[in-house]
């Protein structure tokens, strides 16, 4: 039992994560590896909003994730939109904007572990496992998100522009898209998908200053095995890989220790069988 | 006596003709003079460290960049060869008792048989795909070491291993000597033959695939090469630390070695190993204000990244230097015209 709750809410957790990074890669082709730097930021400031000034939960919810946005925006618009044609110094650039916000997290918070308060107290119990009201409802947000992205990828124009955005870059911009104000509001969205994971898994999670390093890891693995760009990949493979870590962790005793490498050898075997991942489409080789 | 002479004179032609004419060559043989000097100067161990760590760290990001900046296969998981080199000769120097001499190079030779591994079924995945499978290994070598503790340590490393020389001295020039010769070995490879088709490669794979090479051994032997001197570098940490940790497989040591070659400019060698000897003793520098180091390295970075994302050296170079526009021969900056040629640089 334990096993599918923690499956369930890691799986979630990858799945926001991962479709935010796959839409800024397909659409700008940035490899944002500050993706995850976005949701400890988020996480934190829910905490210094809700803890340090006393504000309400929901309340502080909002706030962070607009200002995680508006965060998120401005880094991109002053160190990773100059470079965009560099794509190794834009890796590069979003590695160290992670580290810089680590780094400021560390001198605002200190190292100590902080947590946020659930929102809903209380719990149930079913067959002799406690299950936490505030699992359940991180769940239901979750897929309620994800039916909101779902949504606005298939049934809005921006959503349109953004998909044929993503399949071909050139032909979208004779189209008459706008590149760089979709790229904009592309990773606006990414960013803002990143505080929203923060702020409804936050409360579930110890926060630290490295809490960013474990899920980025795990969310390029996601990544790759459902295929880049493939919102339904990511989302499926974010289960597979949720439940193989909860899967180690409660069965293995050294499992804390091995989740991460037998996630990542999952997605190794898933590759070399099909080295496009599991939805992702075979690309004709770019010249 | 008359021999010697011819030499001299031989060499101070070379030296005025070749050396001289360049600002780049002035500056790499300063660099030379400085490093091959610096125990004249001060004596201080905290110095020596310094510079042991920077040679090292050098030949790690050199290796990096004679896969990734010239193949174009971008290995997120670089720190994996280094800590195969220093677990394999950690362990071969503690549990096999084989000296430094000998741990080192064998310690590399796993490295490349780890390059052999993880390259044969990562050259089917291409780009991004590349660099986020490779990312993993590190971090699966990781999980292997700390469930195995009485091979590796577990957690802890494994420590107490031998070190080459115990005098100060002797490790200094020791270090920066094998660091100048491995990089100049590197420097070679790229600038032969292999050297061109590895940066075709990167430049068309198809266009190479269709003149009729066999792109997939040449990566291959990117890999393998690469792993090979990567895995020196991390058999000679292992050693001159005395301990081989989990450290050496980090994600942030991978993250580091991509900060540190990118920082310096791809695809040149010598823009990694600049790299590393500009931003490893500025970290030092910035231990006067403890607090802040990482964030204003990390601020440090982006800056420098935001005007010359093609890397900090390649931006020097071109302000010092112009290519004549019709021998391809490097000049001096404010020449009017080529010093081989005679036409007219713009």
């Amino acid at each position: 039992m334990n096993i599918i709750i923690t499956g369930l809410i890691t799986g979630s957790m990858l799945a926001l994560l991962s479709i935010g990074f796959s839409l800024i890669f397909g659409v700008a082709k940035i490899i944002n590896l500050a993706h995850t730097a976005f949701y400890m930021v988020a996480a934190y400031c829910i905490f210094y909003l809700s803890f340090r000034l006393g504000l309400n939960v929901i309340l502080s919810m909002l706030i962070a994730v607009a200002t995680v946005t508006l965060v998120g925006l401005l880094a991109y618009k002053f160190a990773i939109d100059p470079i965009r044609e560099h794509e190794a110094a834009v890796m590069v650039a979003t590695v160290a904007l992670a580290m810089f916000f680590q780094e400021v997290i560390l001198q605002l918070f200190t190292f100590e572990y902080r947590s946020v308060d659930f929102l809903i107290q209380g719990y149930f119990t079913v067959g002799g496992n406690k299950i936490f009201y505030q699992q359940l409802l991180t769940f239901g947000v979750v897929l309620l998100i994800l039916l909101v992205v779902w949504l606005l990828l298939m049934k809005t124009r921006l959503g349109l522009a953004i998909r044929s955005m993503a399949e071909d870059r050139e032909v979208s911009n004779l189209m008459g898209m706008n590149e760089s104000r979709l790229a904009m509001i592309t990773m606006g969205l990414s960013v803002c998908l990143a505080g929203v994971t923060g702020a409804v898994i936050g409360p579930l999670y110890v926060l630290t200053p490295n809490m960013w390093e474990e899920p980025m890891i795990m969310m390029m693995a996601v990544v790759v095995l459902g295929g880049l760009g493939s919102i339904k990949g990511s989302f499926i493979a974010a289960y597979i890989l949720g439940f193989a870590e909860a899967l180690v962790v409660f069965l293995l005793p050294t499992g804390s220790f091995l989740k991460m490498p037998v996630a990542l050898i999952i997605m190794i075997l898933v590759l070399l069988i099909r080295p496009e991942g599991l939805f992702g489409i075979a690309f004709e080789e770019e010249r | 006596m008359g021999f010697v002479l011819f030499y001299f004179r031989k060499l101070v032609t070379l030296l005025r003709n070749e050396v001289l004419v360049l600002p780049s060559r002035i500056i790499v043989g300063l660099f030379l003079i400085v490093i091959l000097g610096l125990p004249l100067v001060t004596q201080d161990p905290y110095v020596f460290r310094i510079v042991i760590l920077t040679s090292l760290f050098a030949i790690l990001a050199a290796s990096w960049d004679l896969l990734s900046g010239f193949t174009g296969q971008f290995n997120f998981g670089h720190a994996l060869f280094f800590g195969v080199g220093a677990y394999g000769s950690a362990i071969l120097n503690t549990h096999v008792h084989i000296p430094p001499w000998g741990s080192v190079p064998l310690g590399a030779v796993v490295a490349v048989l780890a390059g052999l591994v993880i390259g044969i079924p990562c050259l089917r995945l291409k780009h991004i795909y590349l660099a986020l499978t490779t990312f993993a290994f590190p971090i699966i070598l990781f999980g292997i070491i700390v469930a195995l503790p009485d091979l590796t340590g577990g957690e802890l490393g494994m420590s107490g291993l031998e070190r080459f020389t115990s005098s100060l001295m002797g490790n200094y020039y020791l270090h920066v000597i094998i660091m100048l010769v491995l990089c100049f070995i590197m420097w070679k490879i790229t600038d032969s033959n292999t050297g061109i088709i590895f940066h075709a490669i990167r430049e068309d794979e198809l266009a190479v695939k269709a003149s009729g090479i066999n792109t997939t051994r040449y990566k291959l032997l990117a890999f393998t090469l690469s792993g090979f001197f990567a895995g020196i570098s991390g058999g000679l940490y292992a050693h001159y630390m005395r301990i081989a940790g989990p450290s050496t497989l980090a994600v942030s040591m991978s993250f580091t070695i991509v900060i540190w070659a990118i920082f310096g400019g791809v695809a040149t060698i010598y823009g990694p190993v600049a790299g590393v000897f500009i931003l490893v003793p500025l970290l030092e520098v910035f231990r006067i204000w403890p607090e802040y180091r990482m964030m204003i390295f990390s601020v440090f970075v982006l800056v420098i990244l935001l005007y010359m994302p093609e890397g900090l050296i390649p931006w020097v170079r071109d302000k010092i230097e112009k290519e004549c526009p019709r021998c391809k021969v490097r000049n001096v900056a404010p020449r009017k015209s080529c010093r081989i040629c005679t036409a007219d640089l713009d």
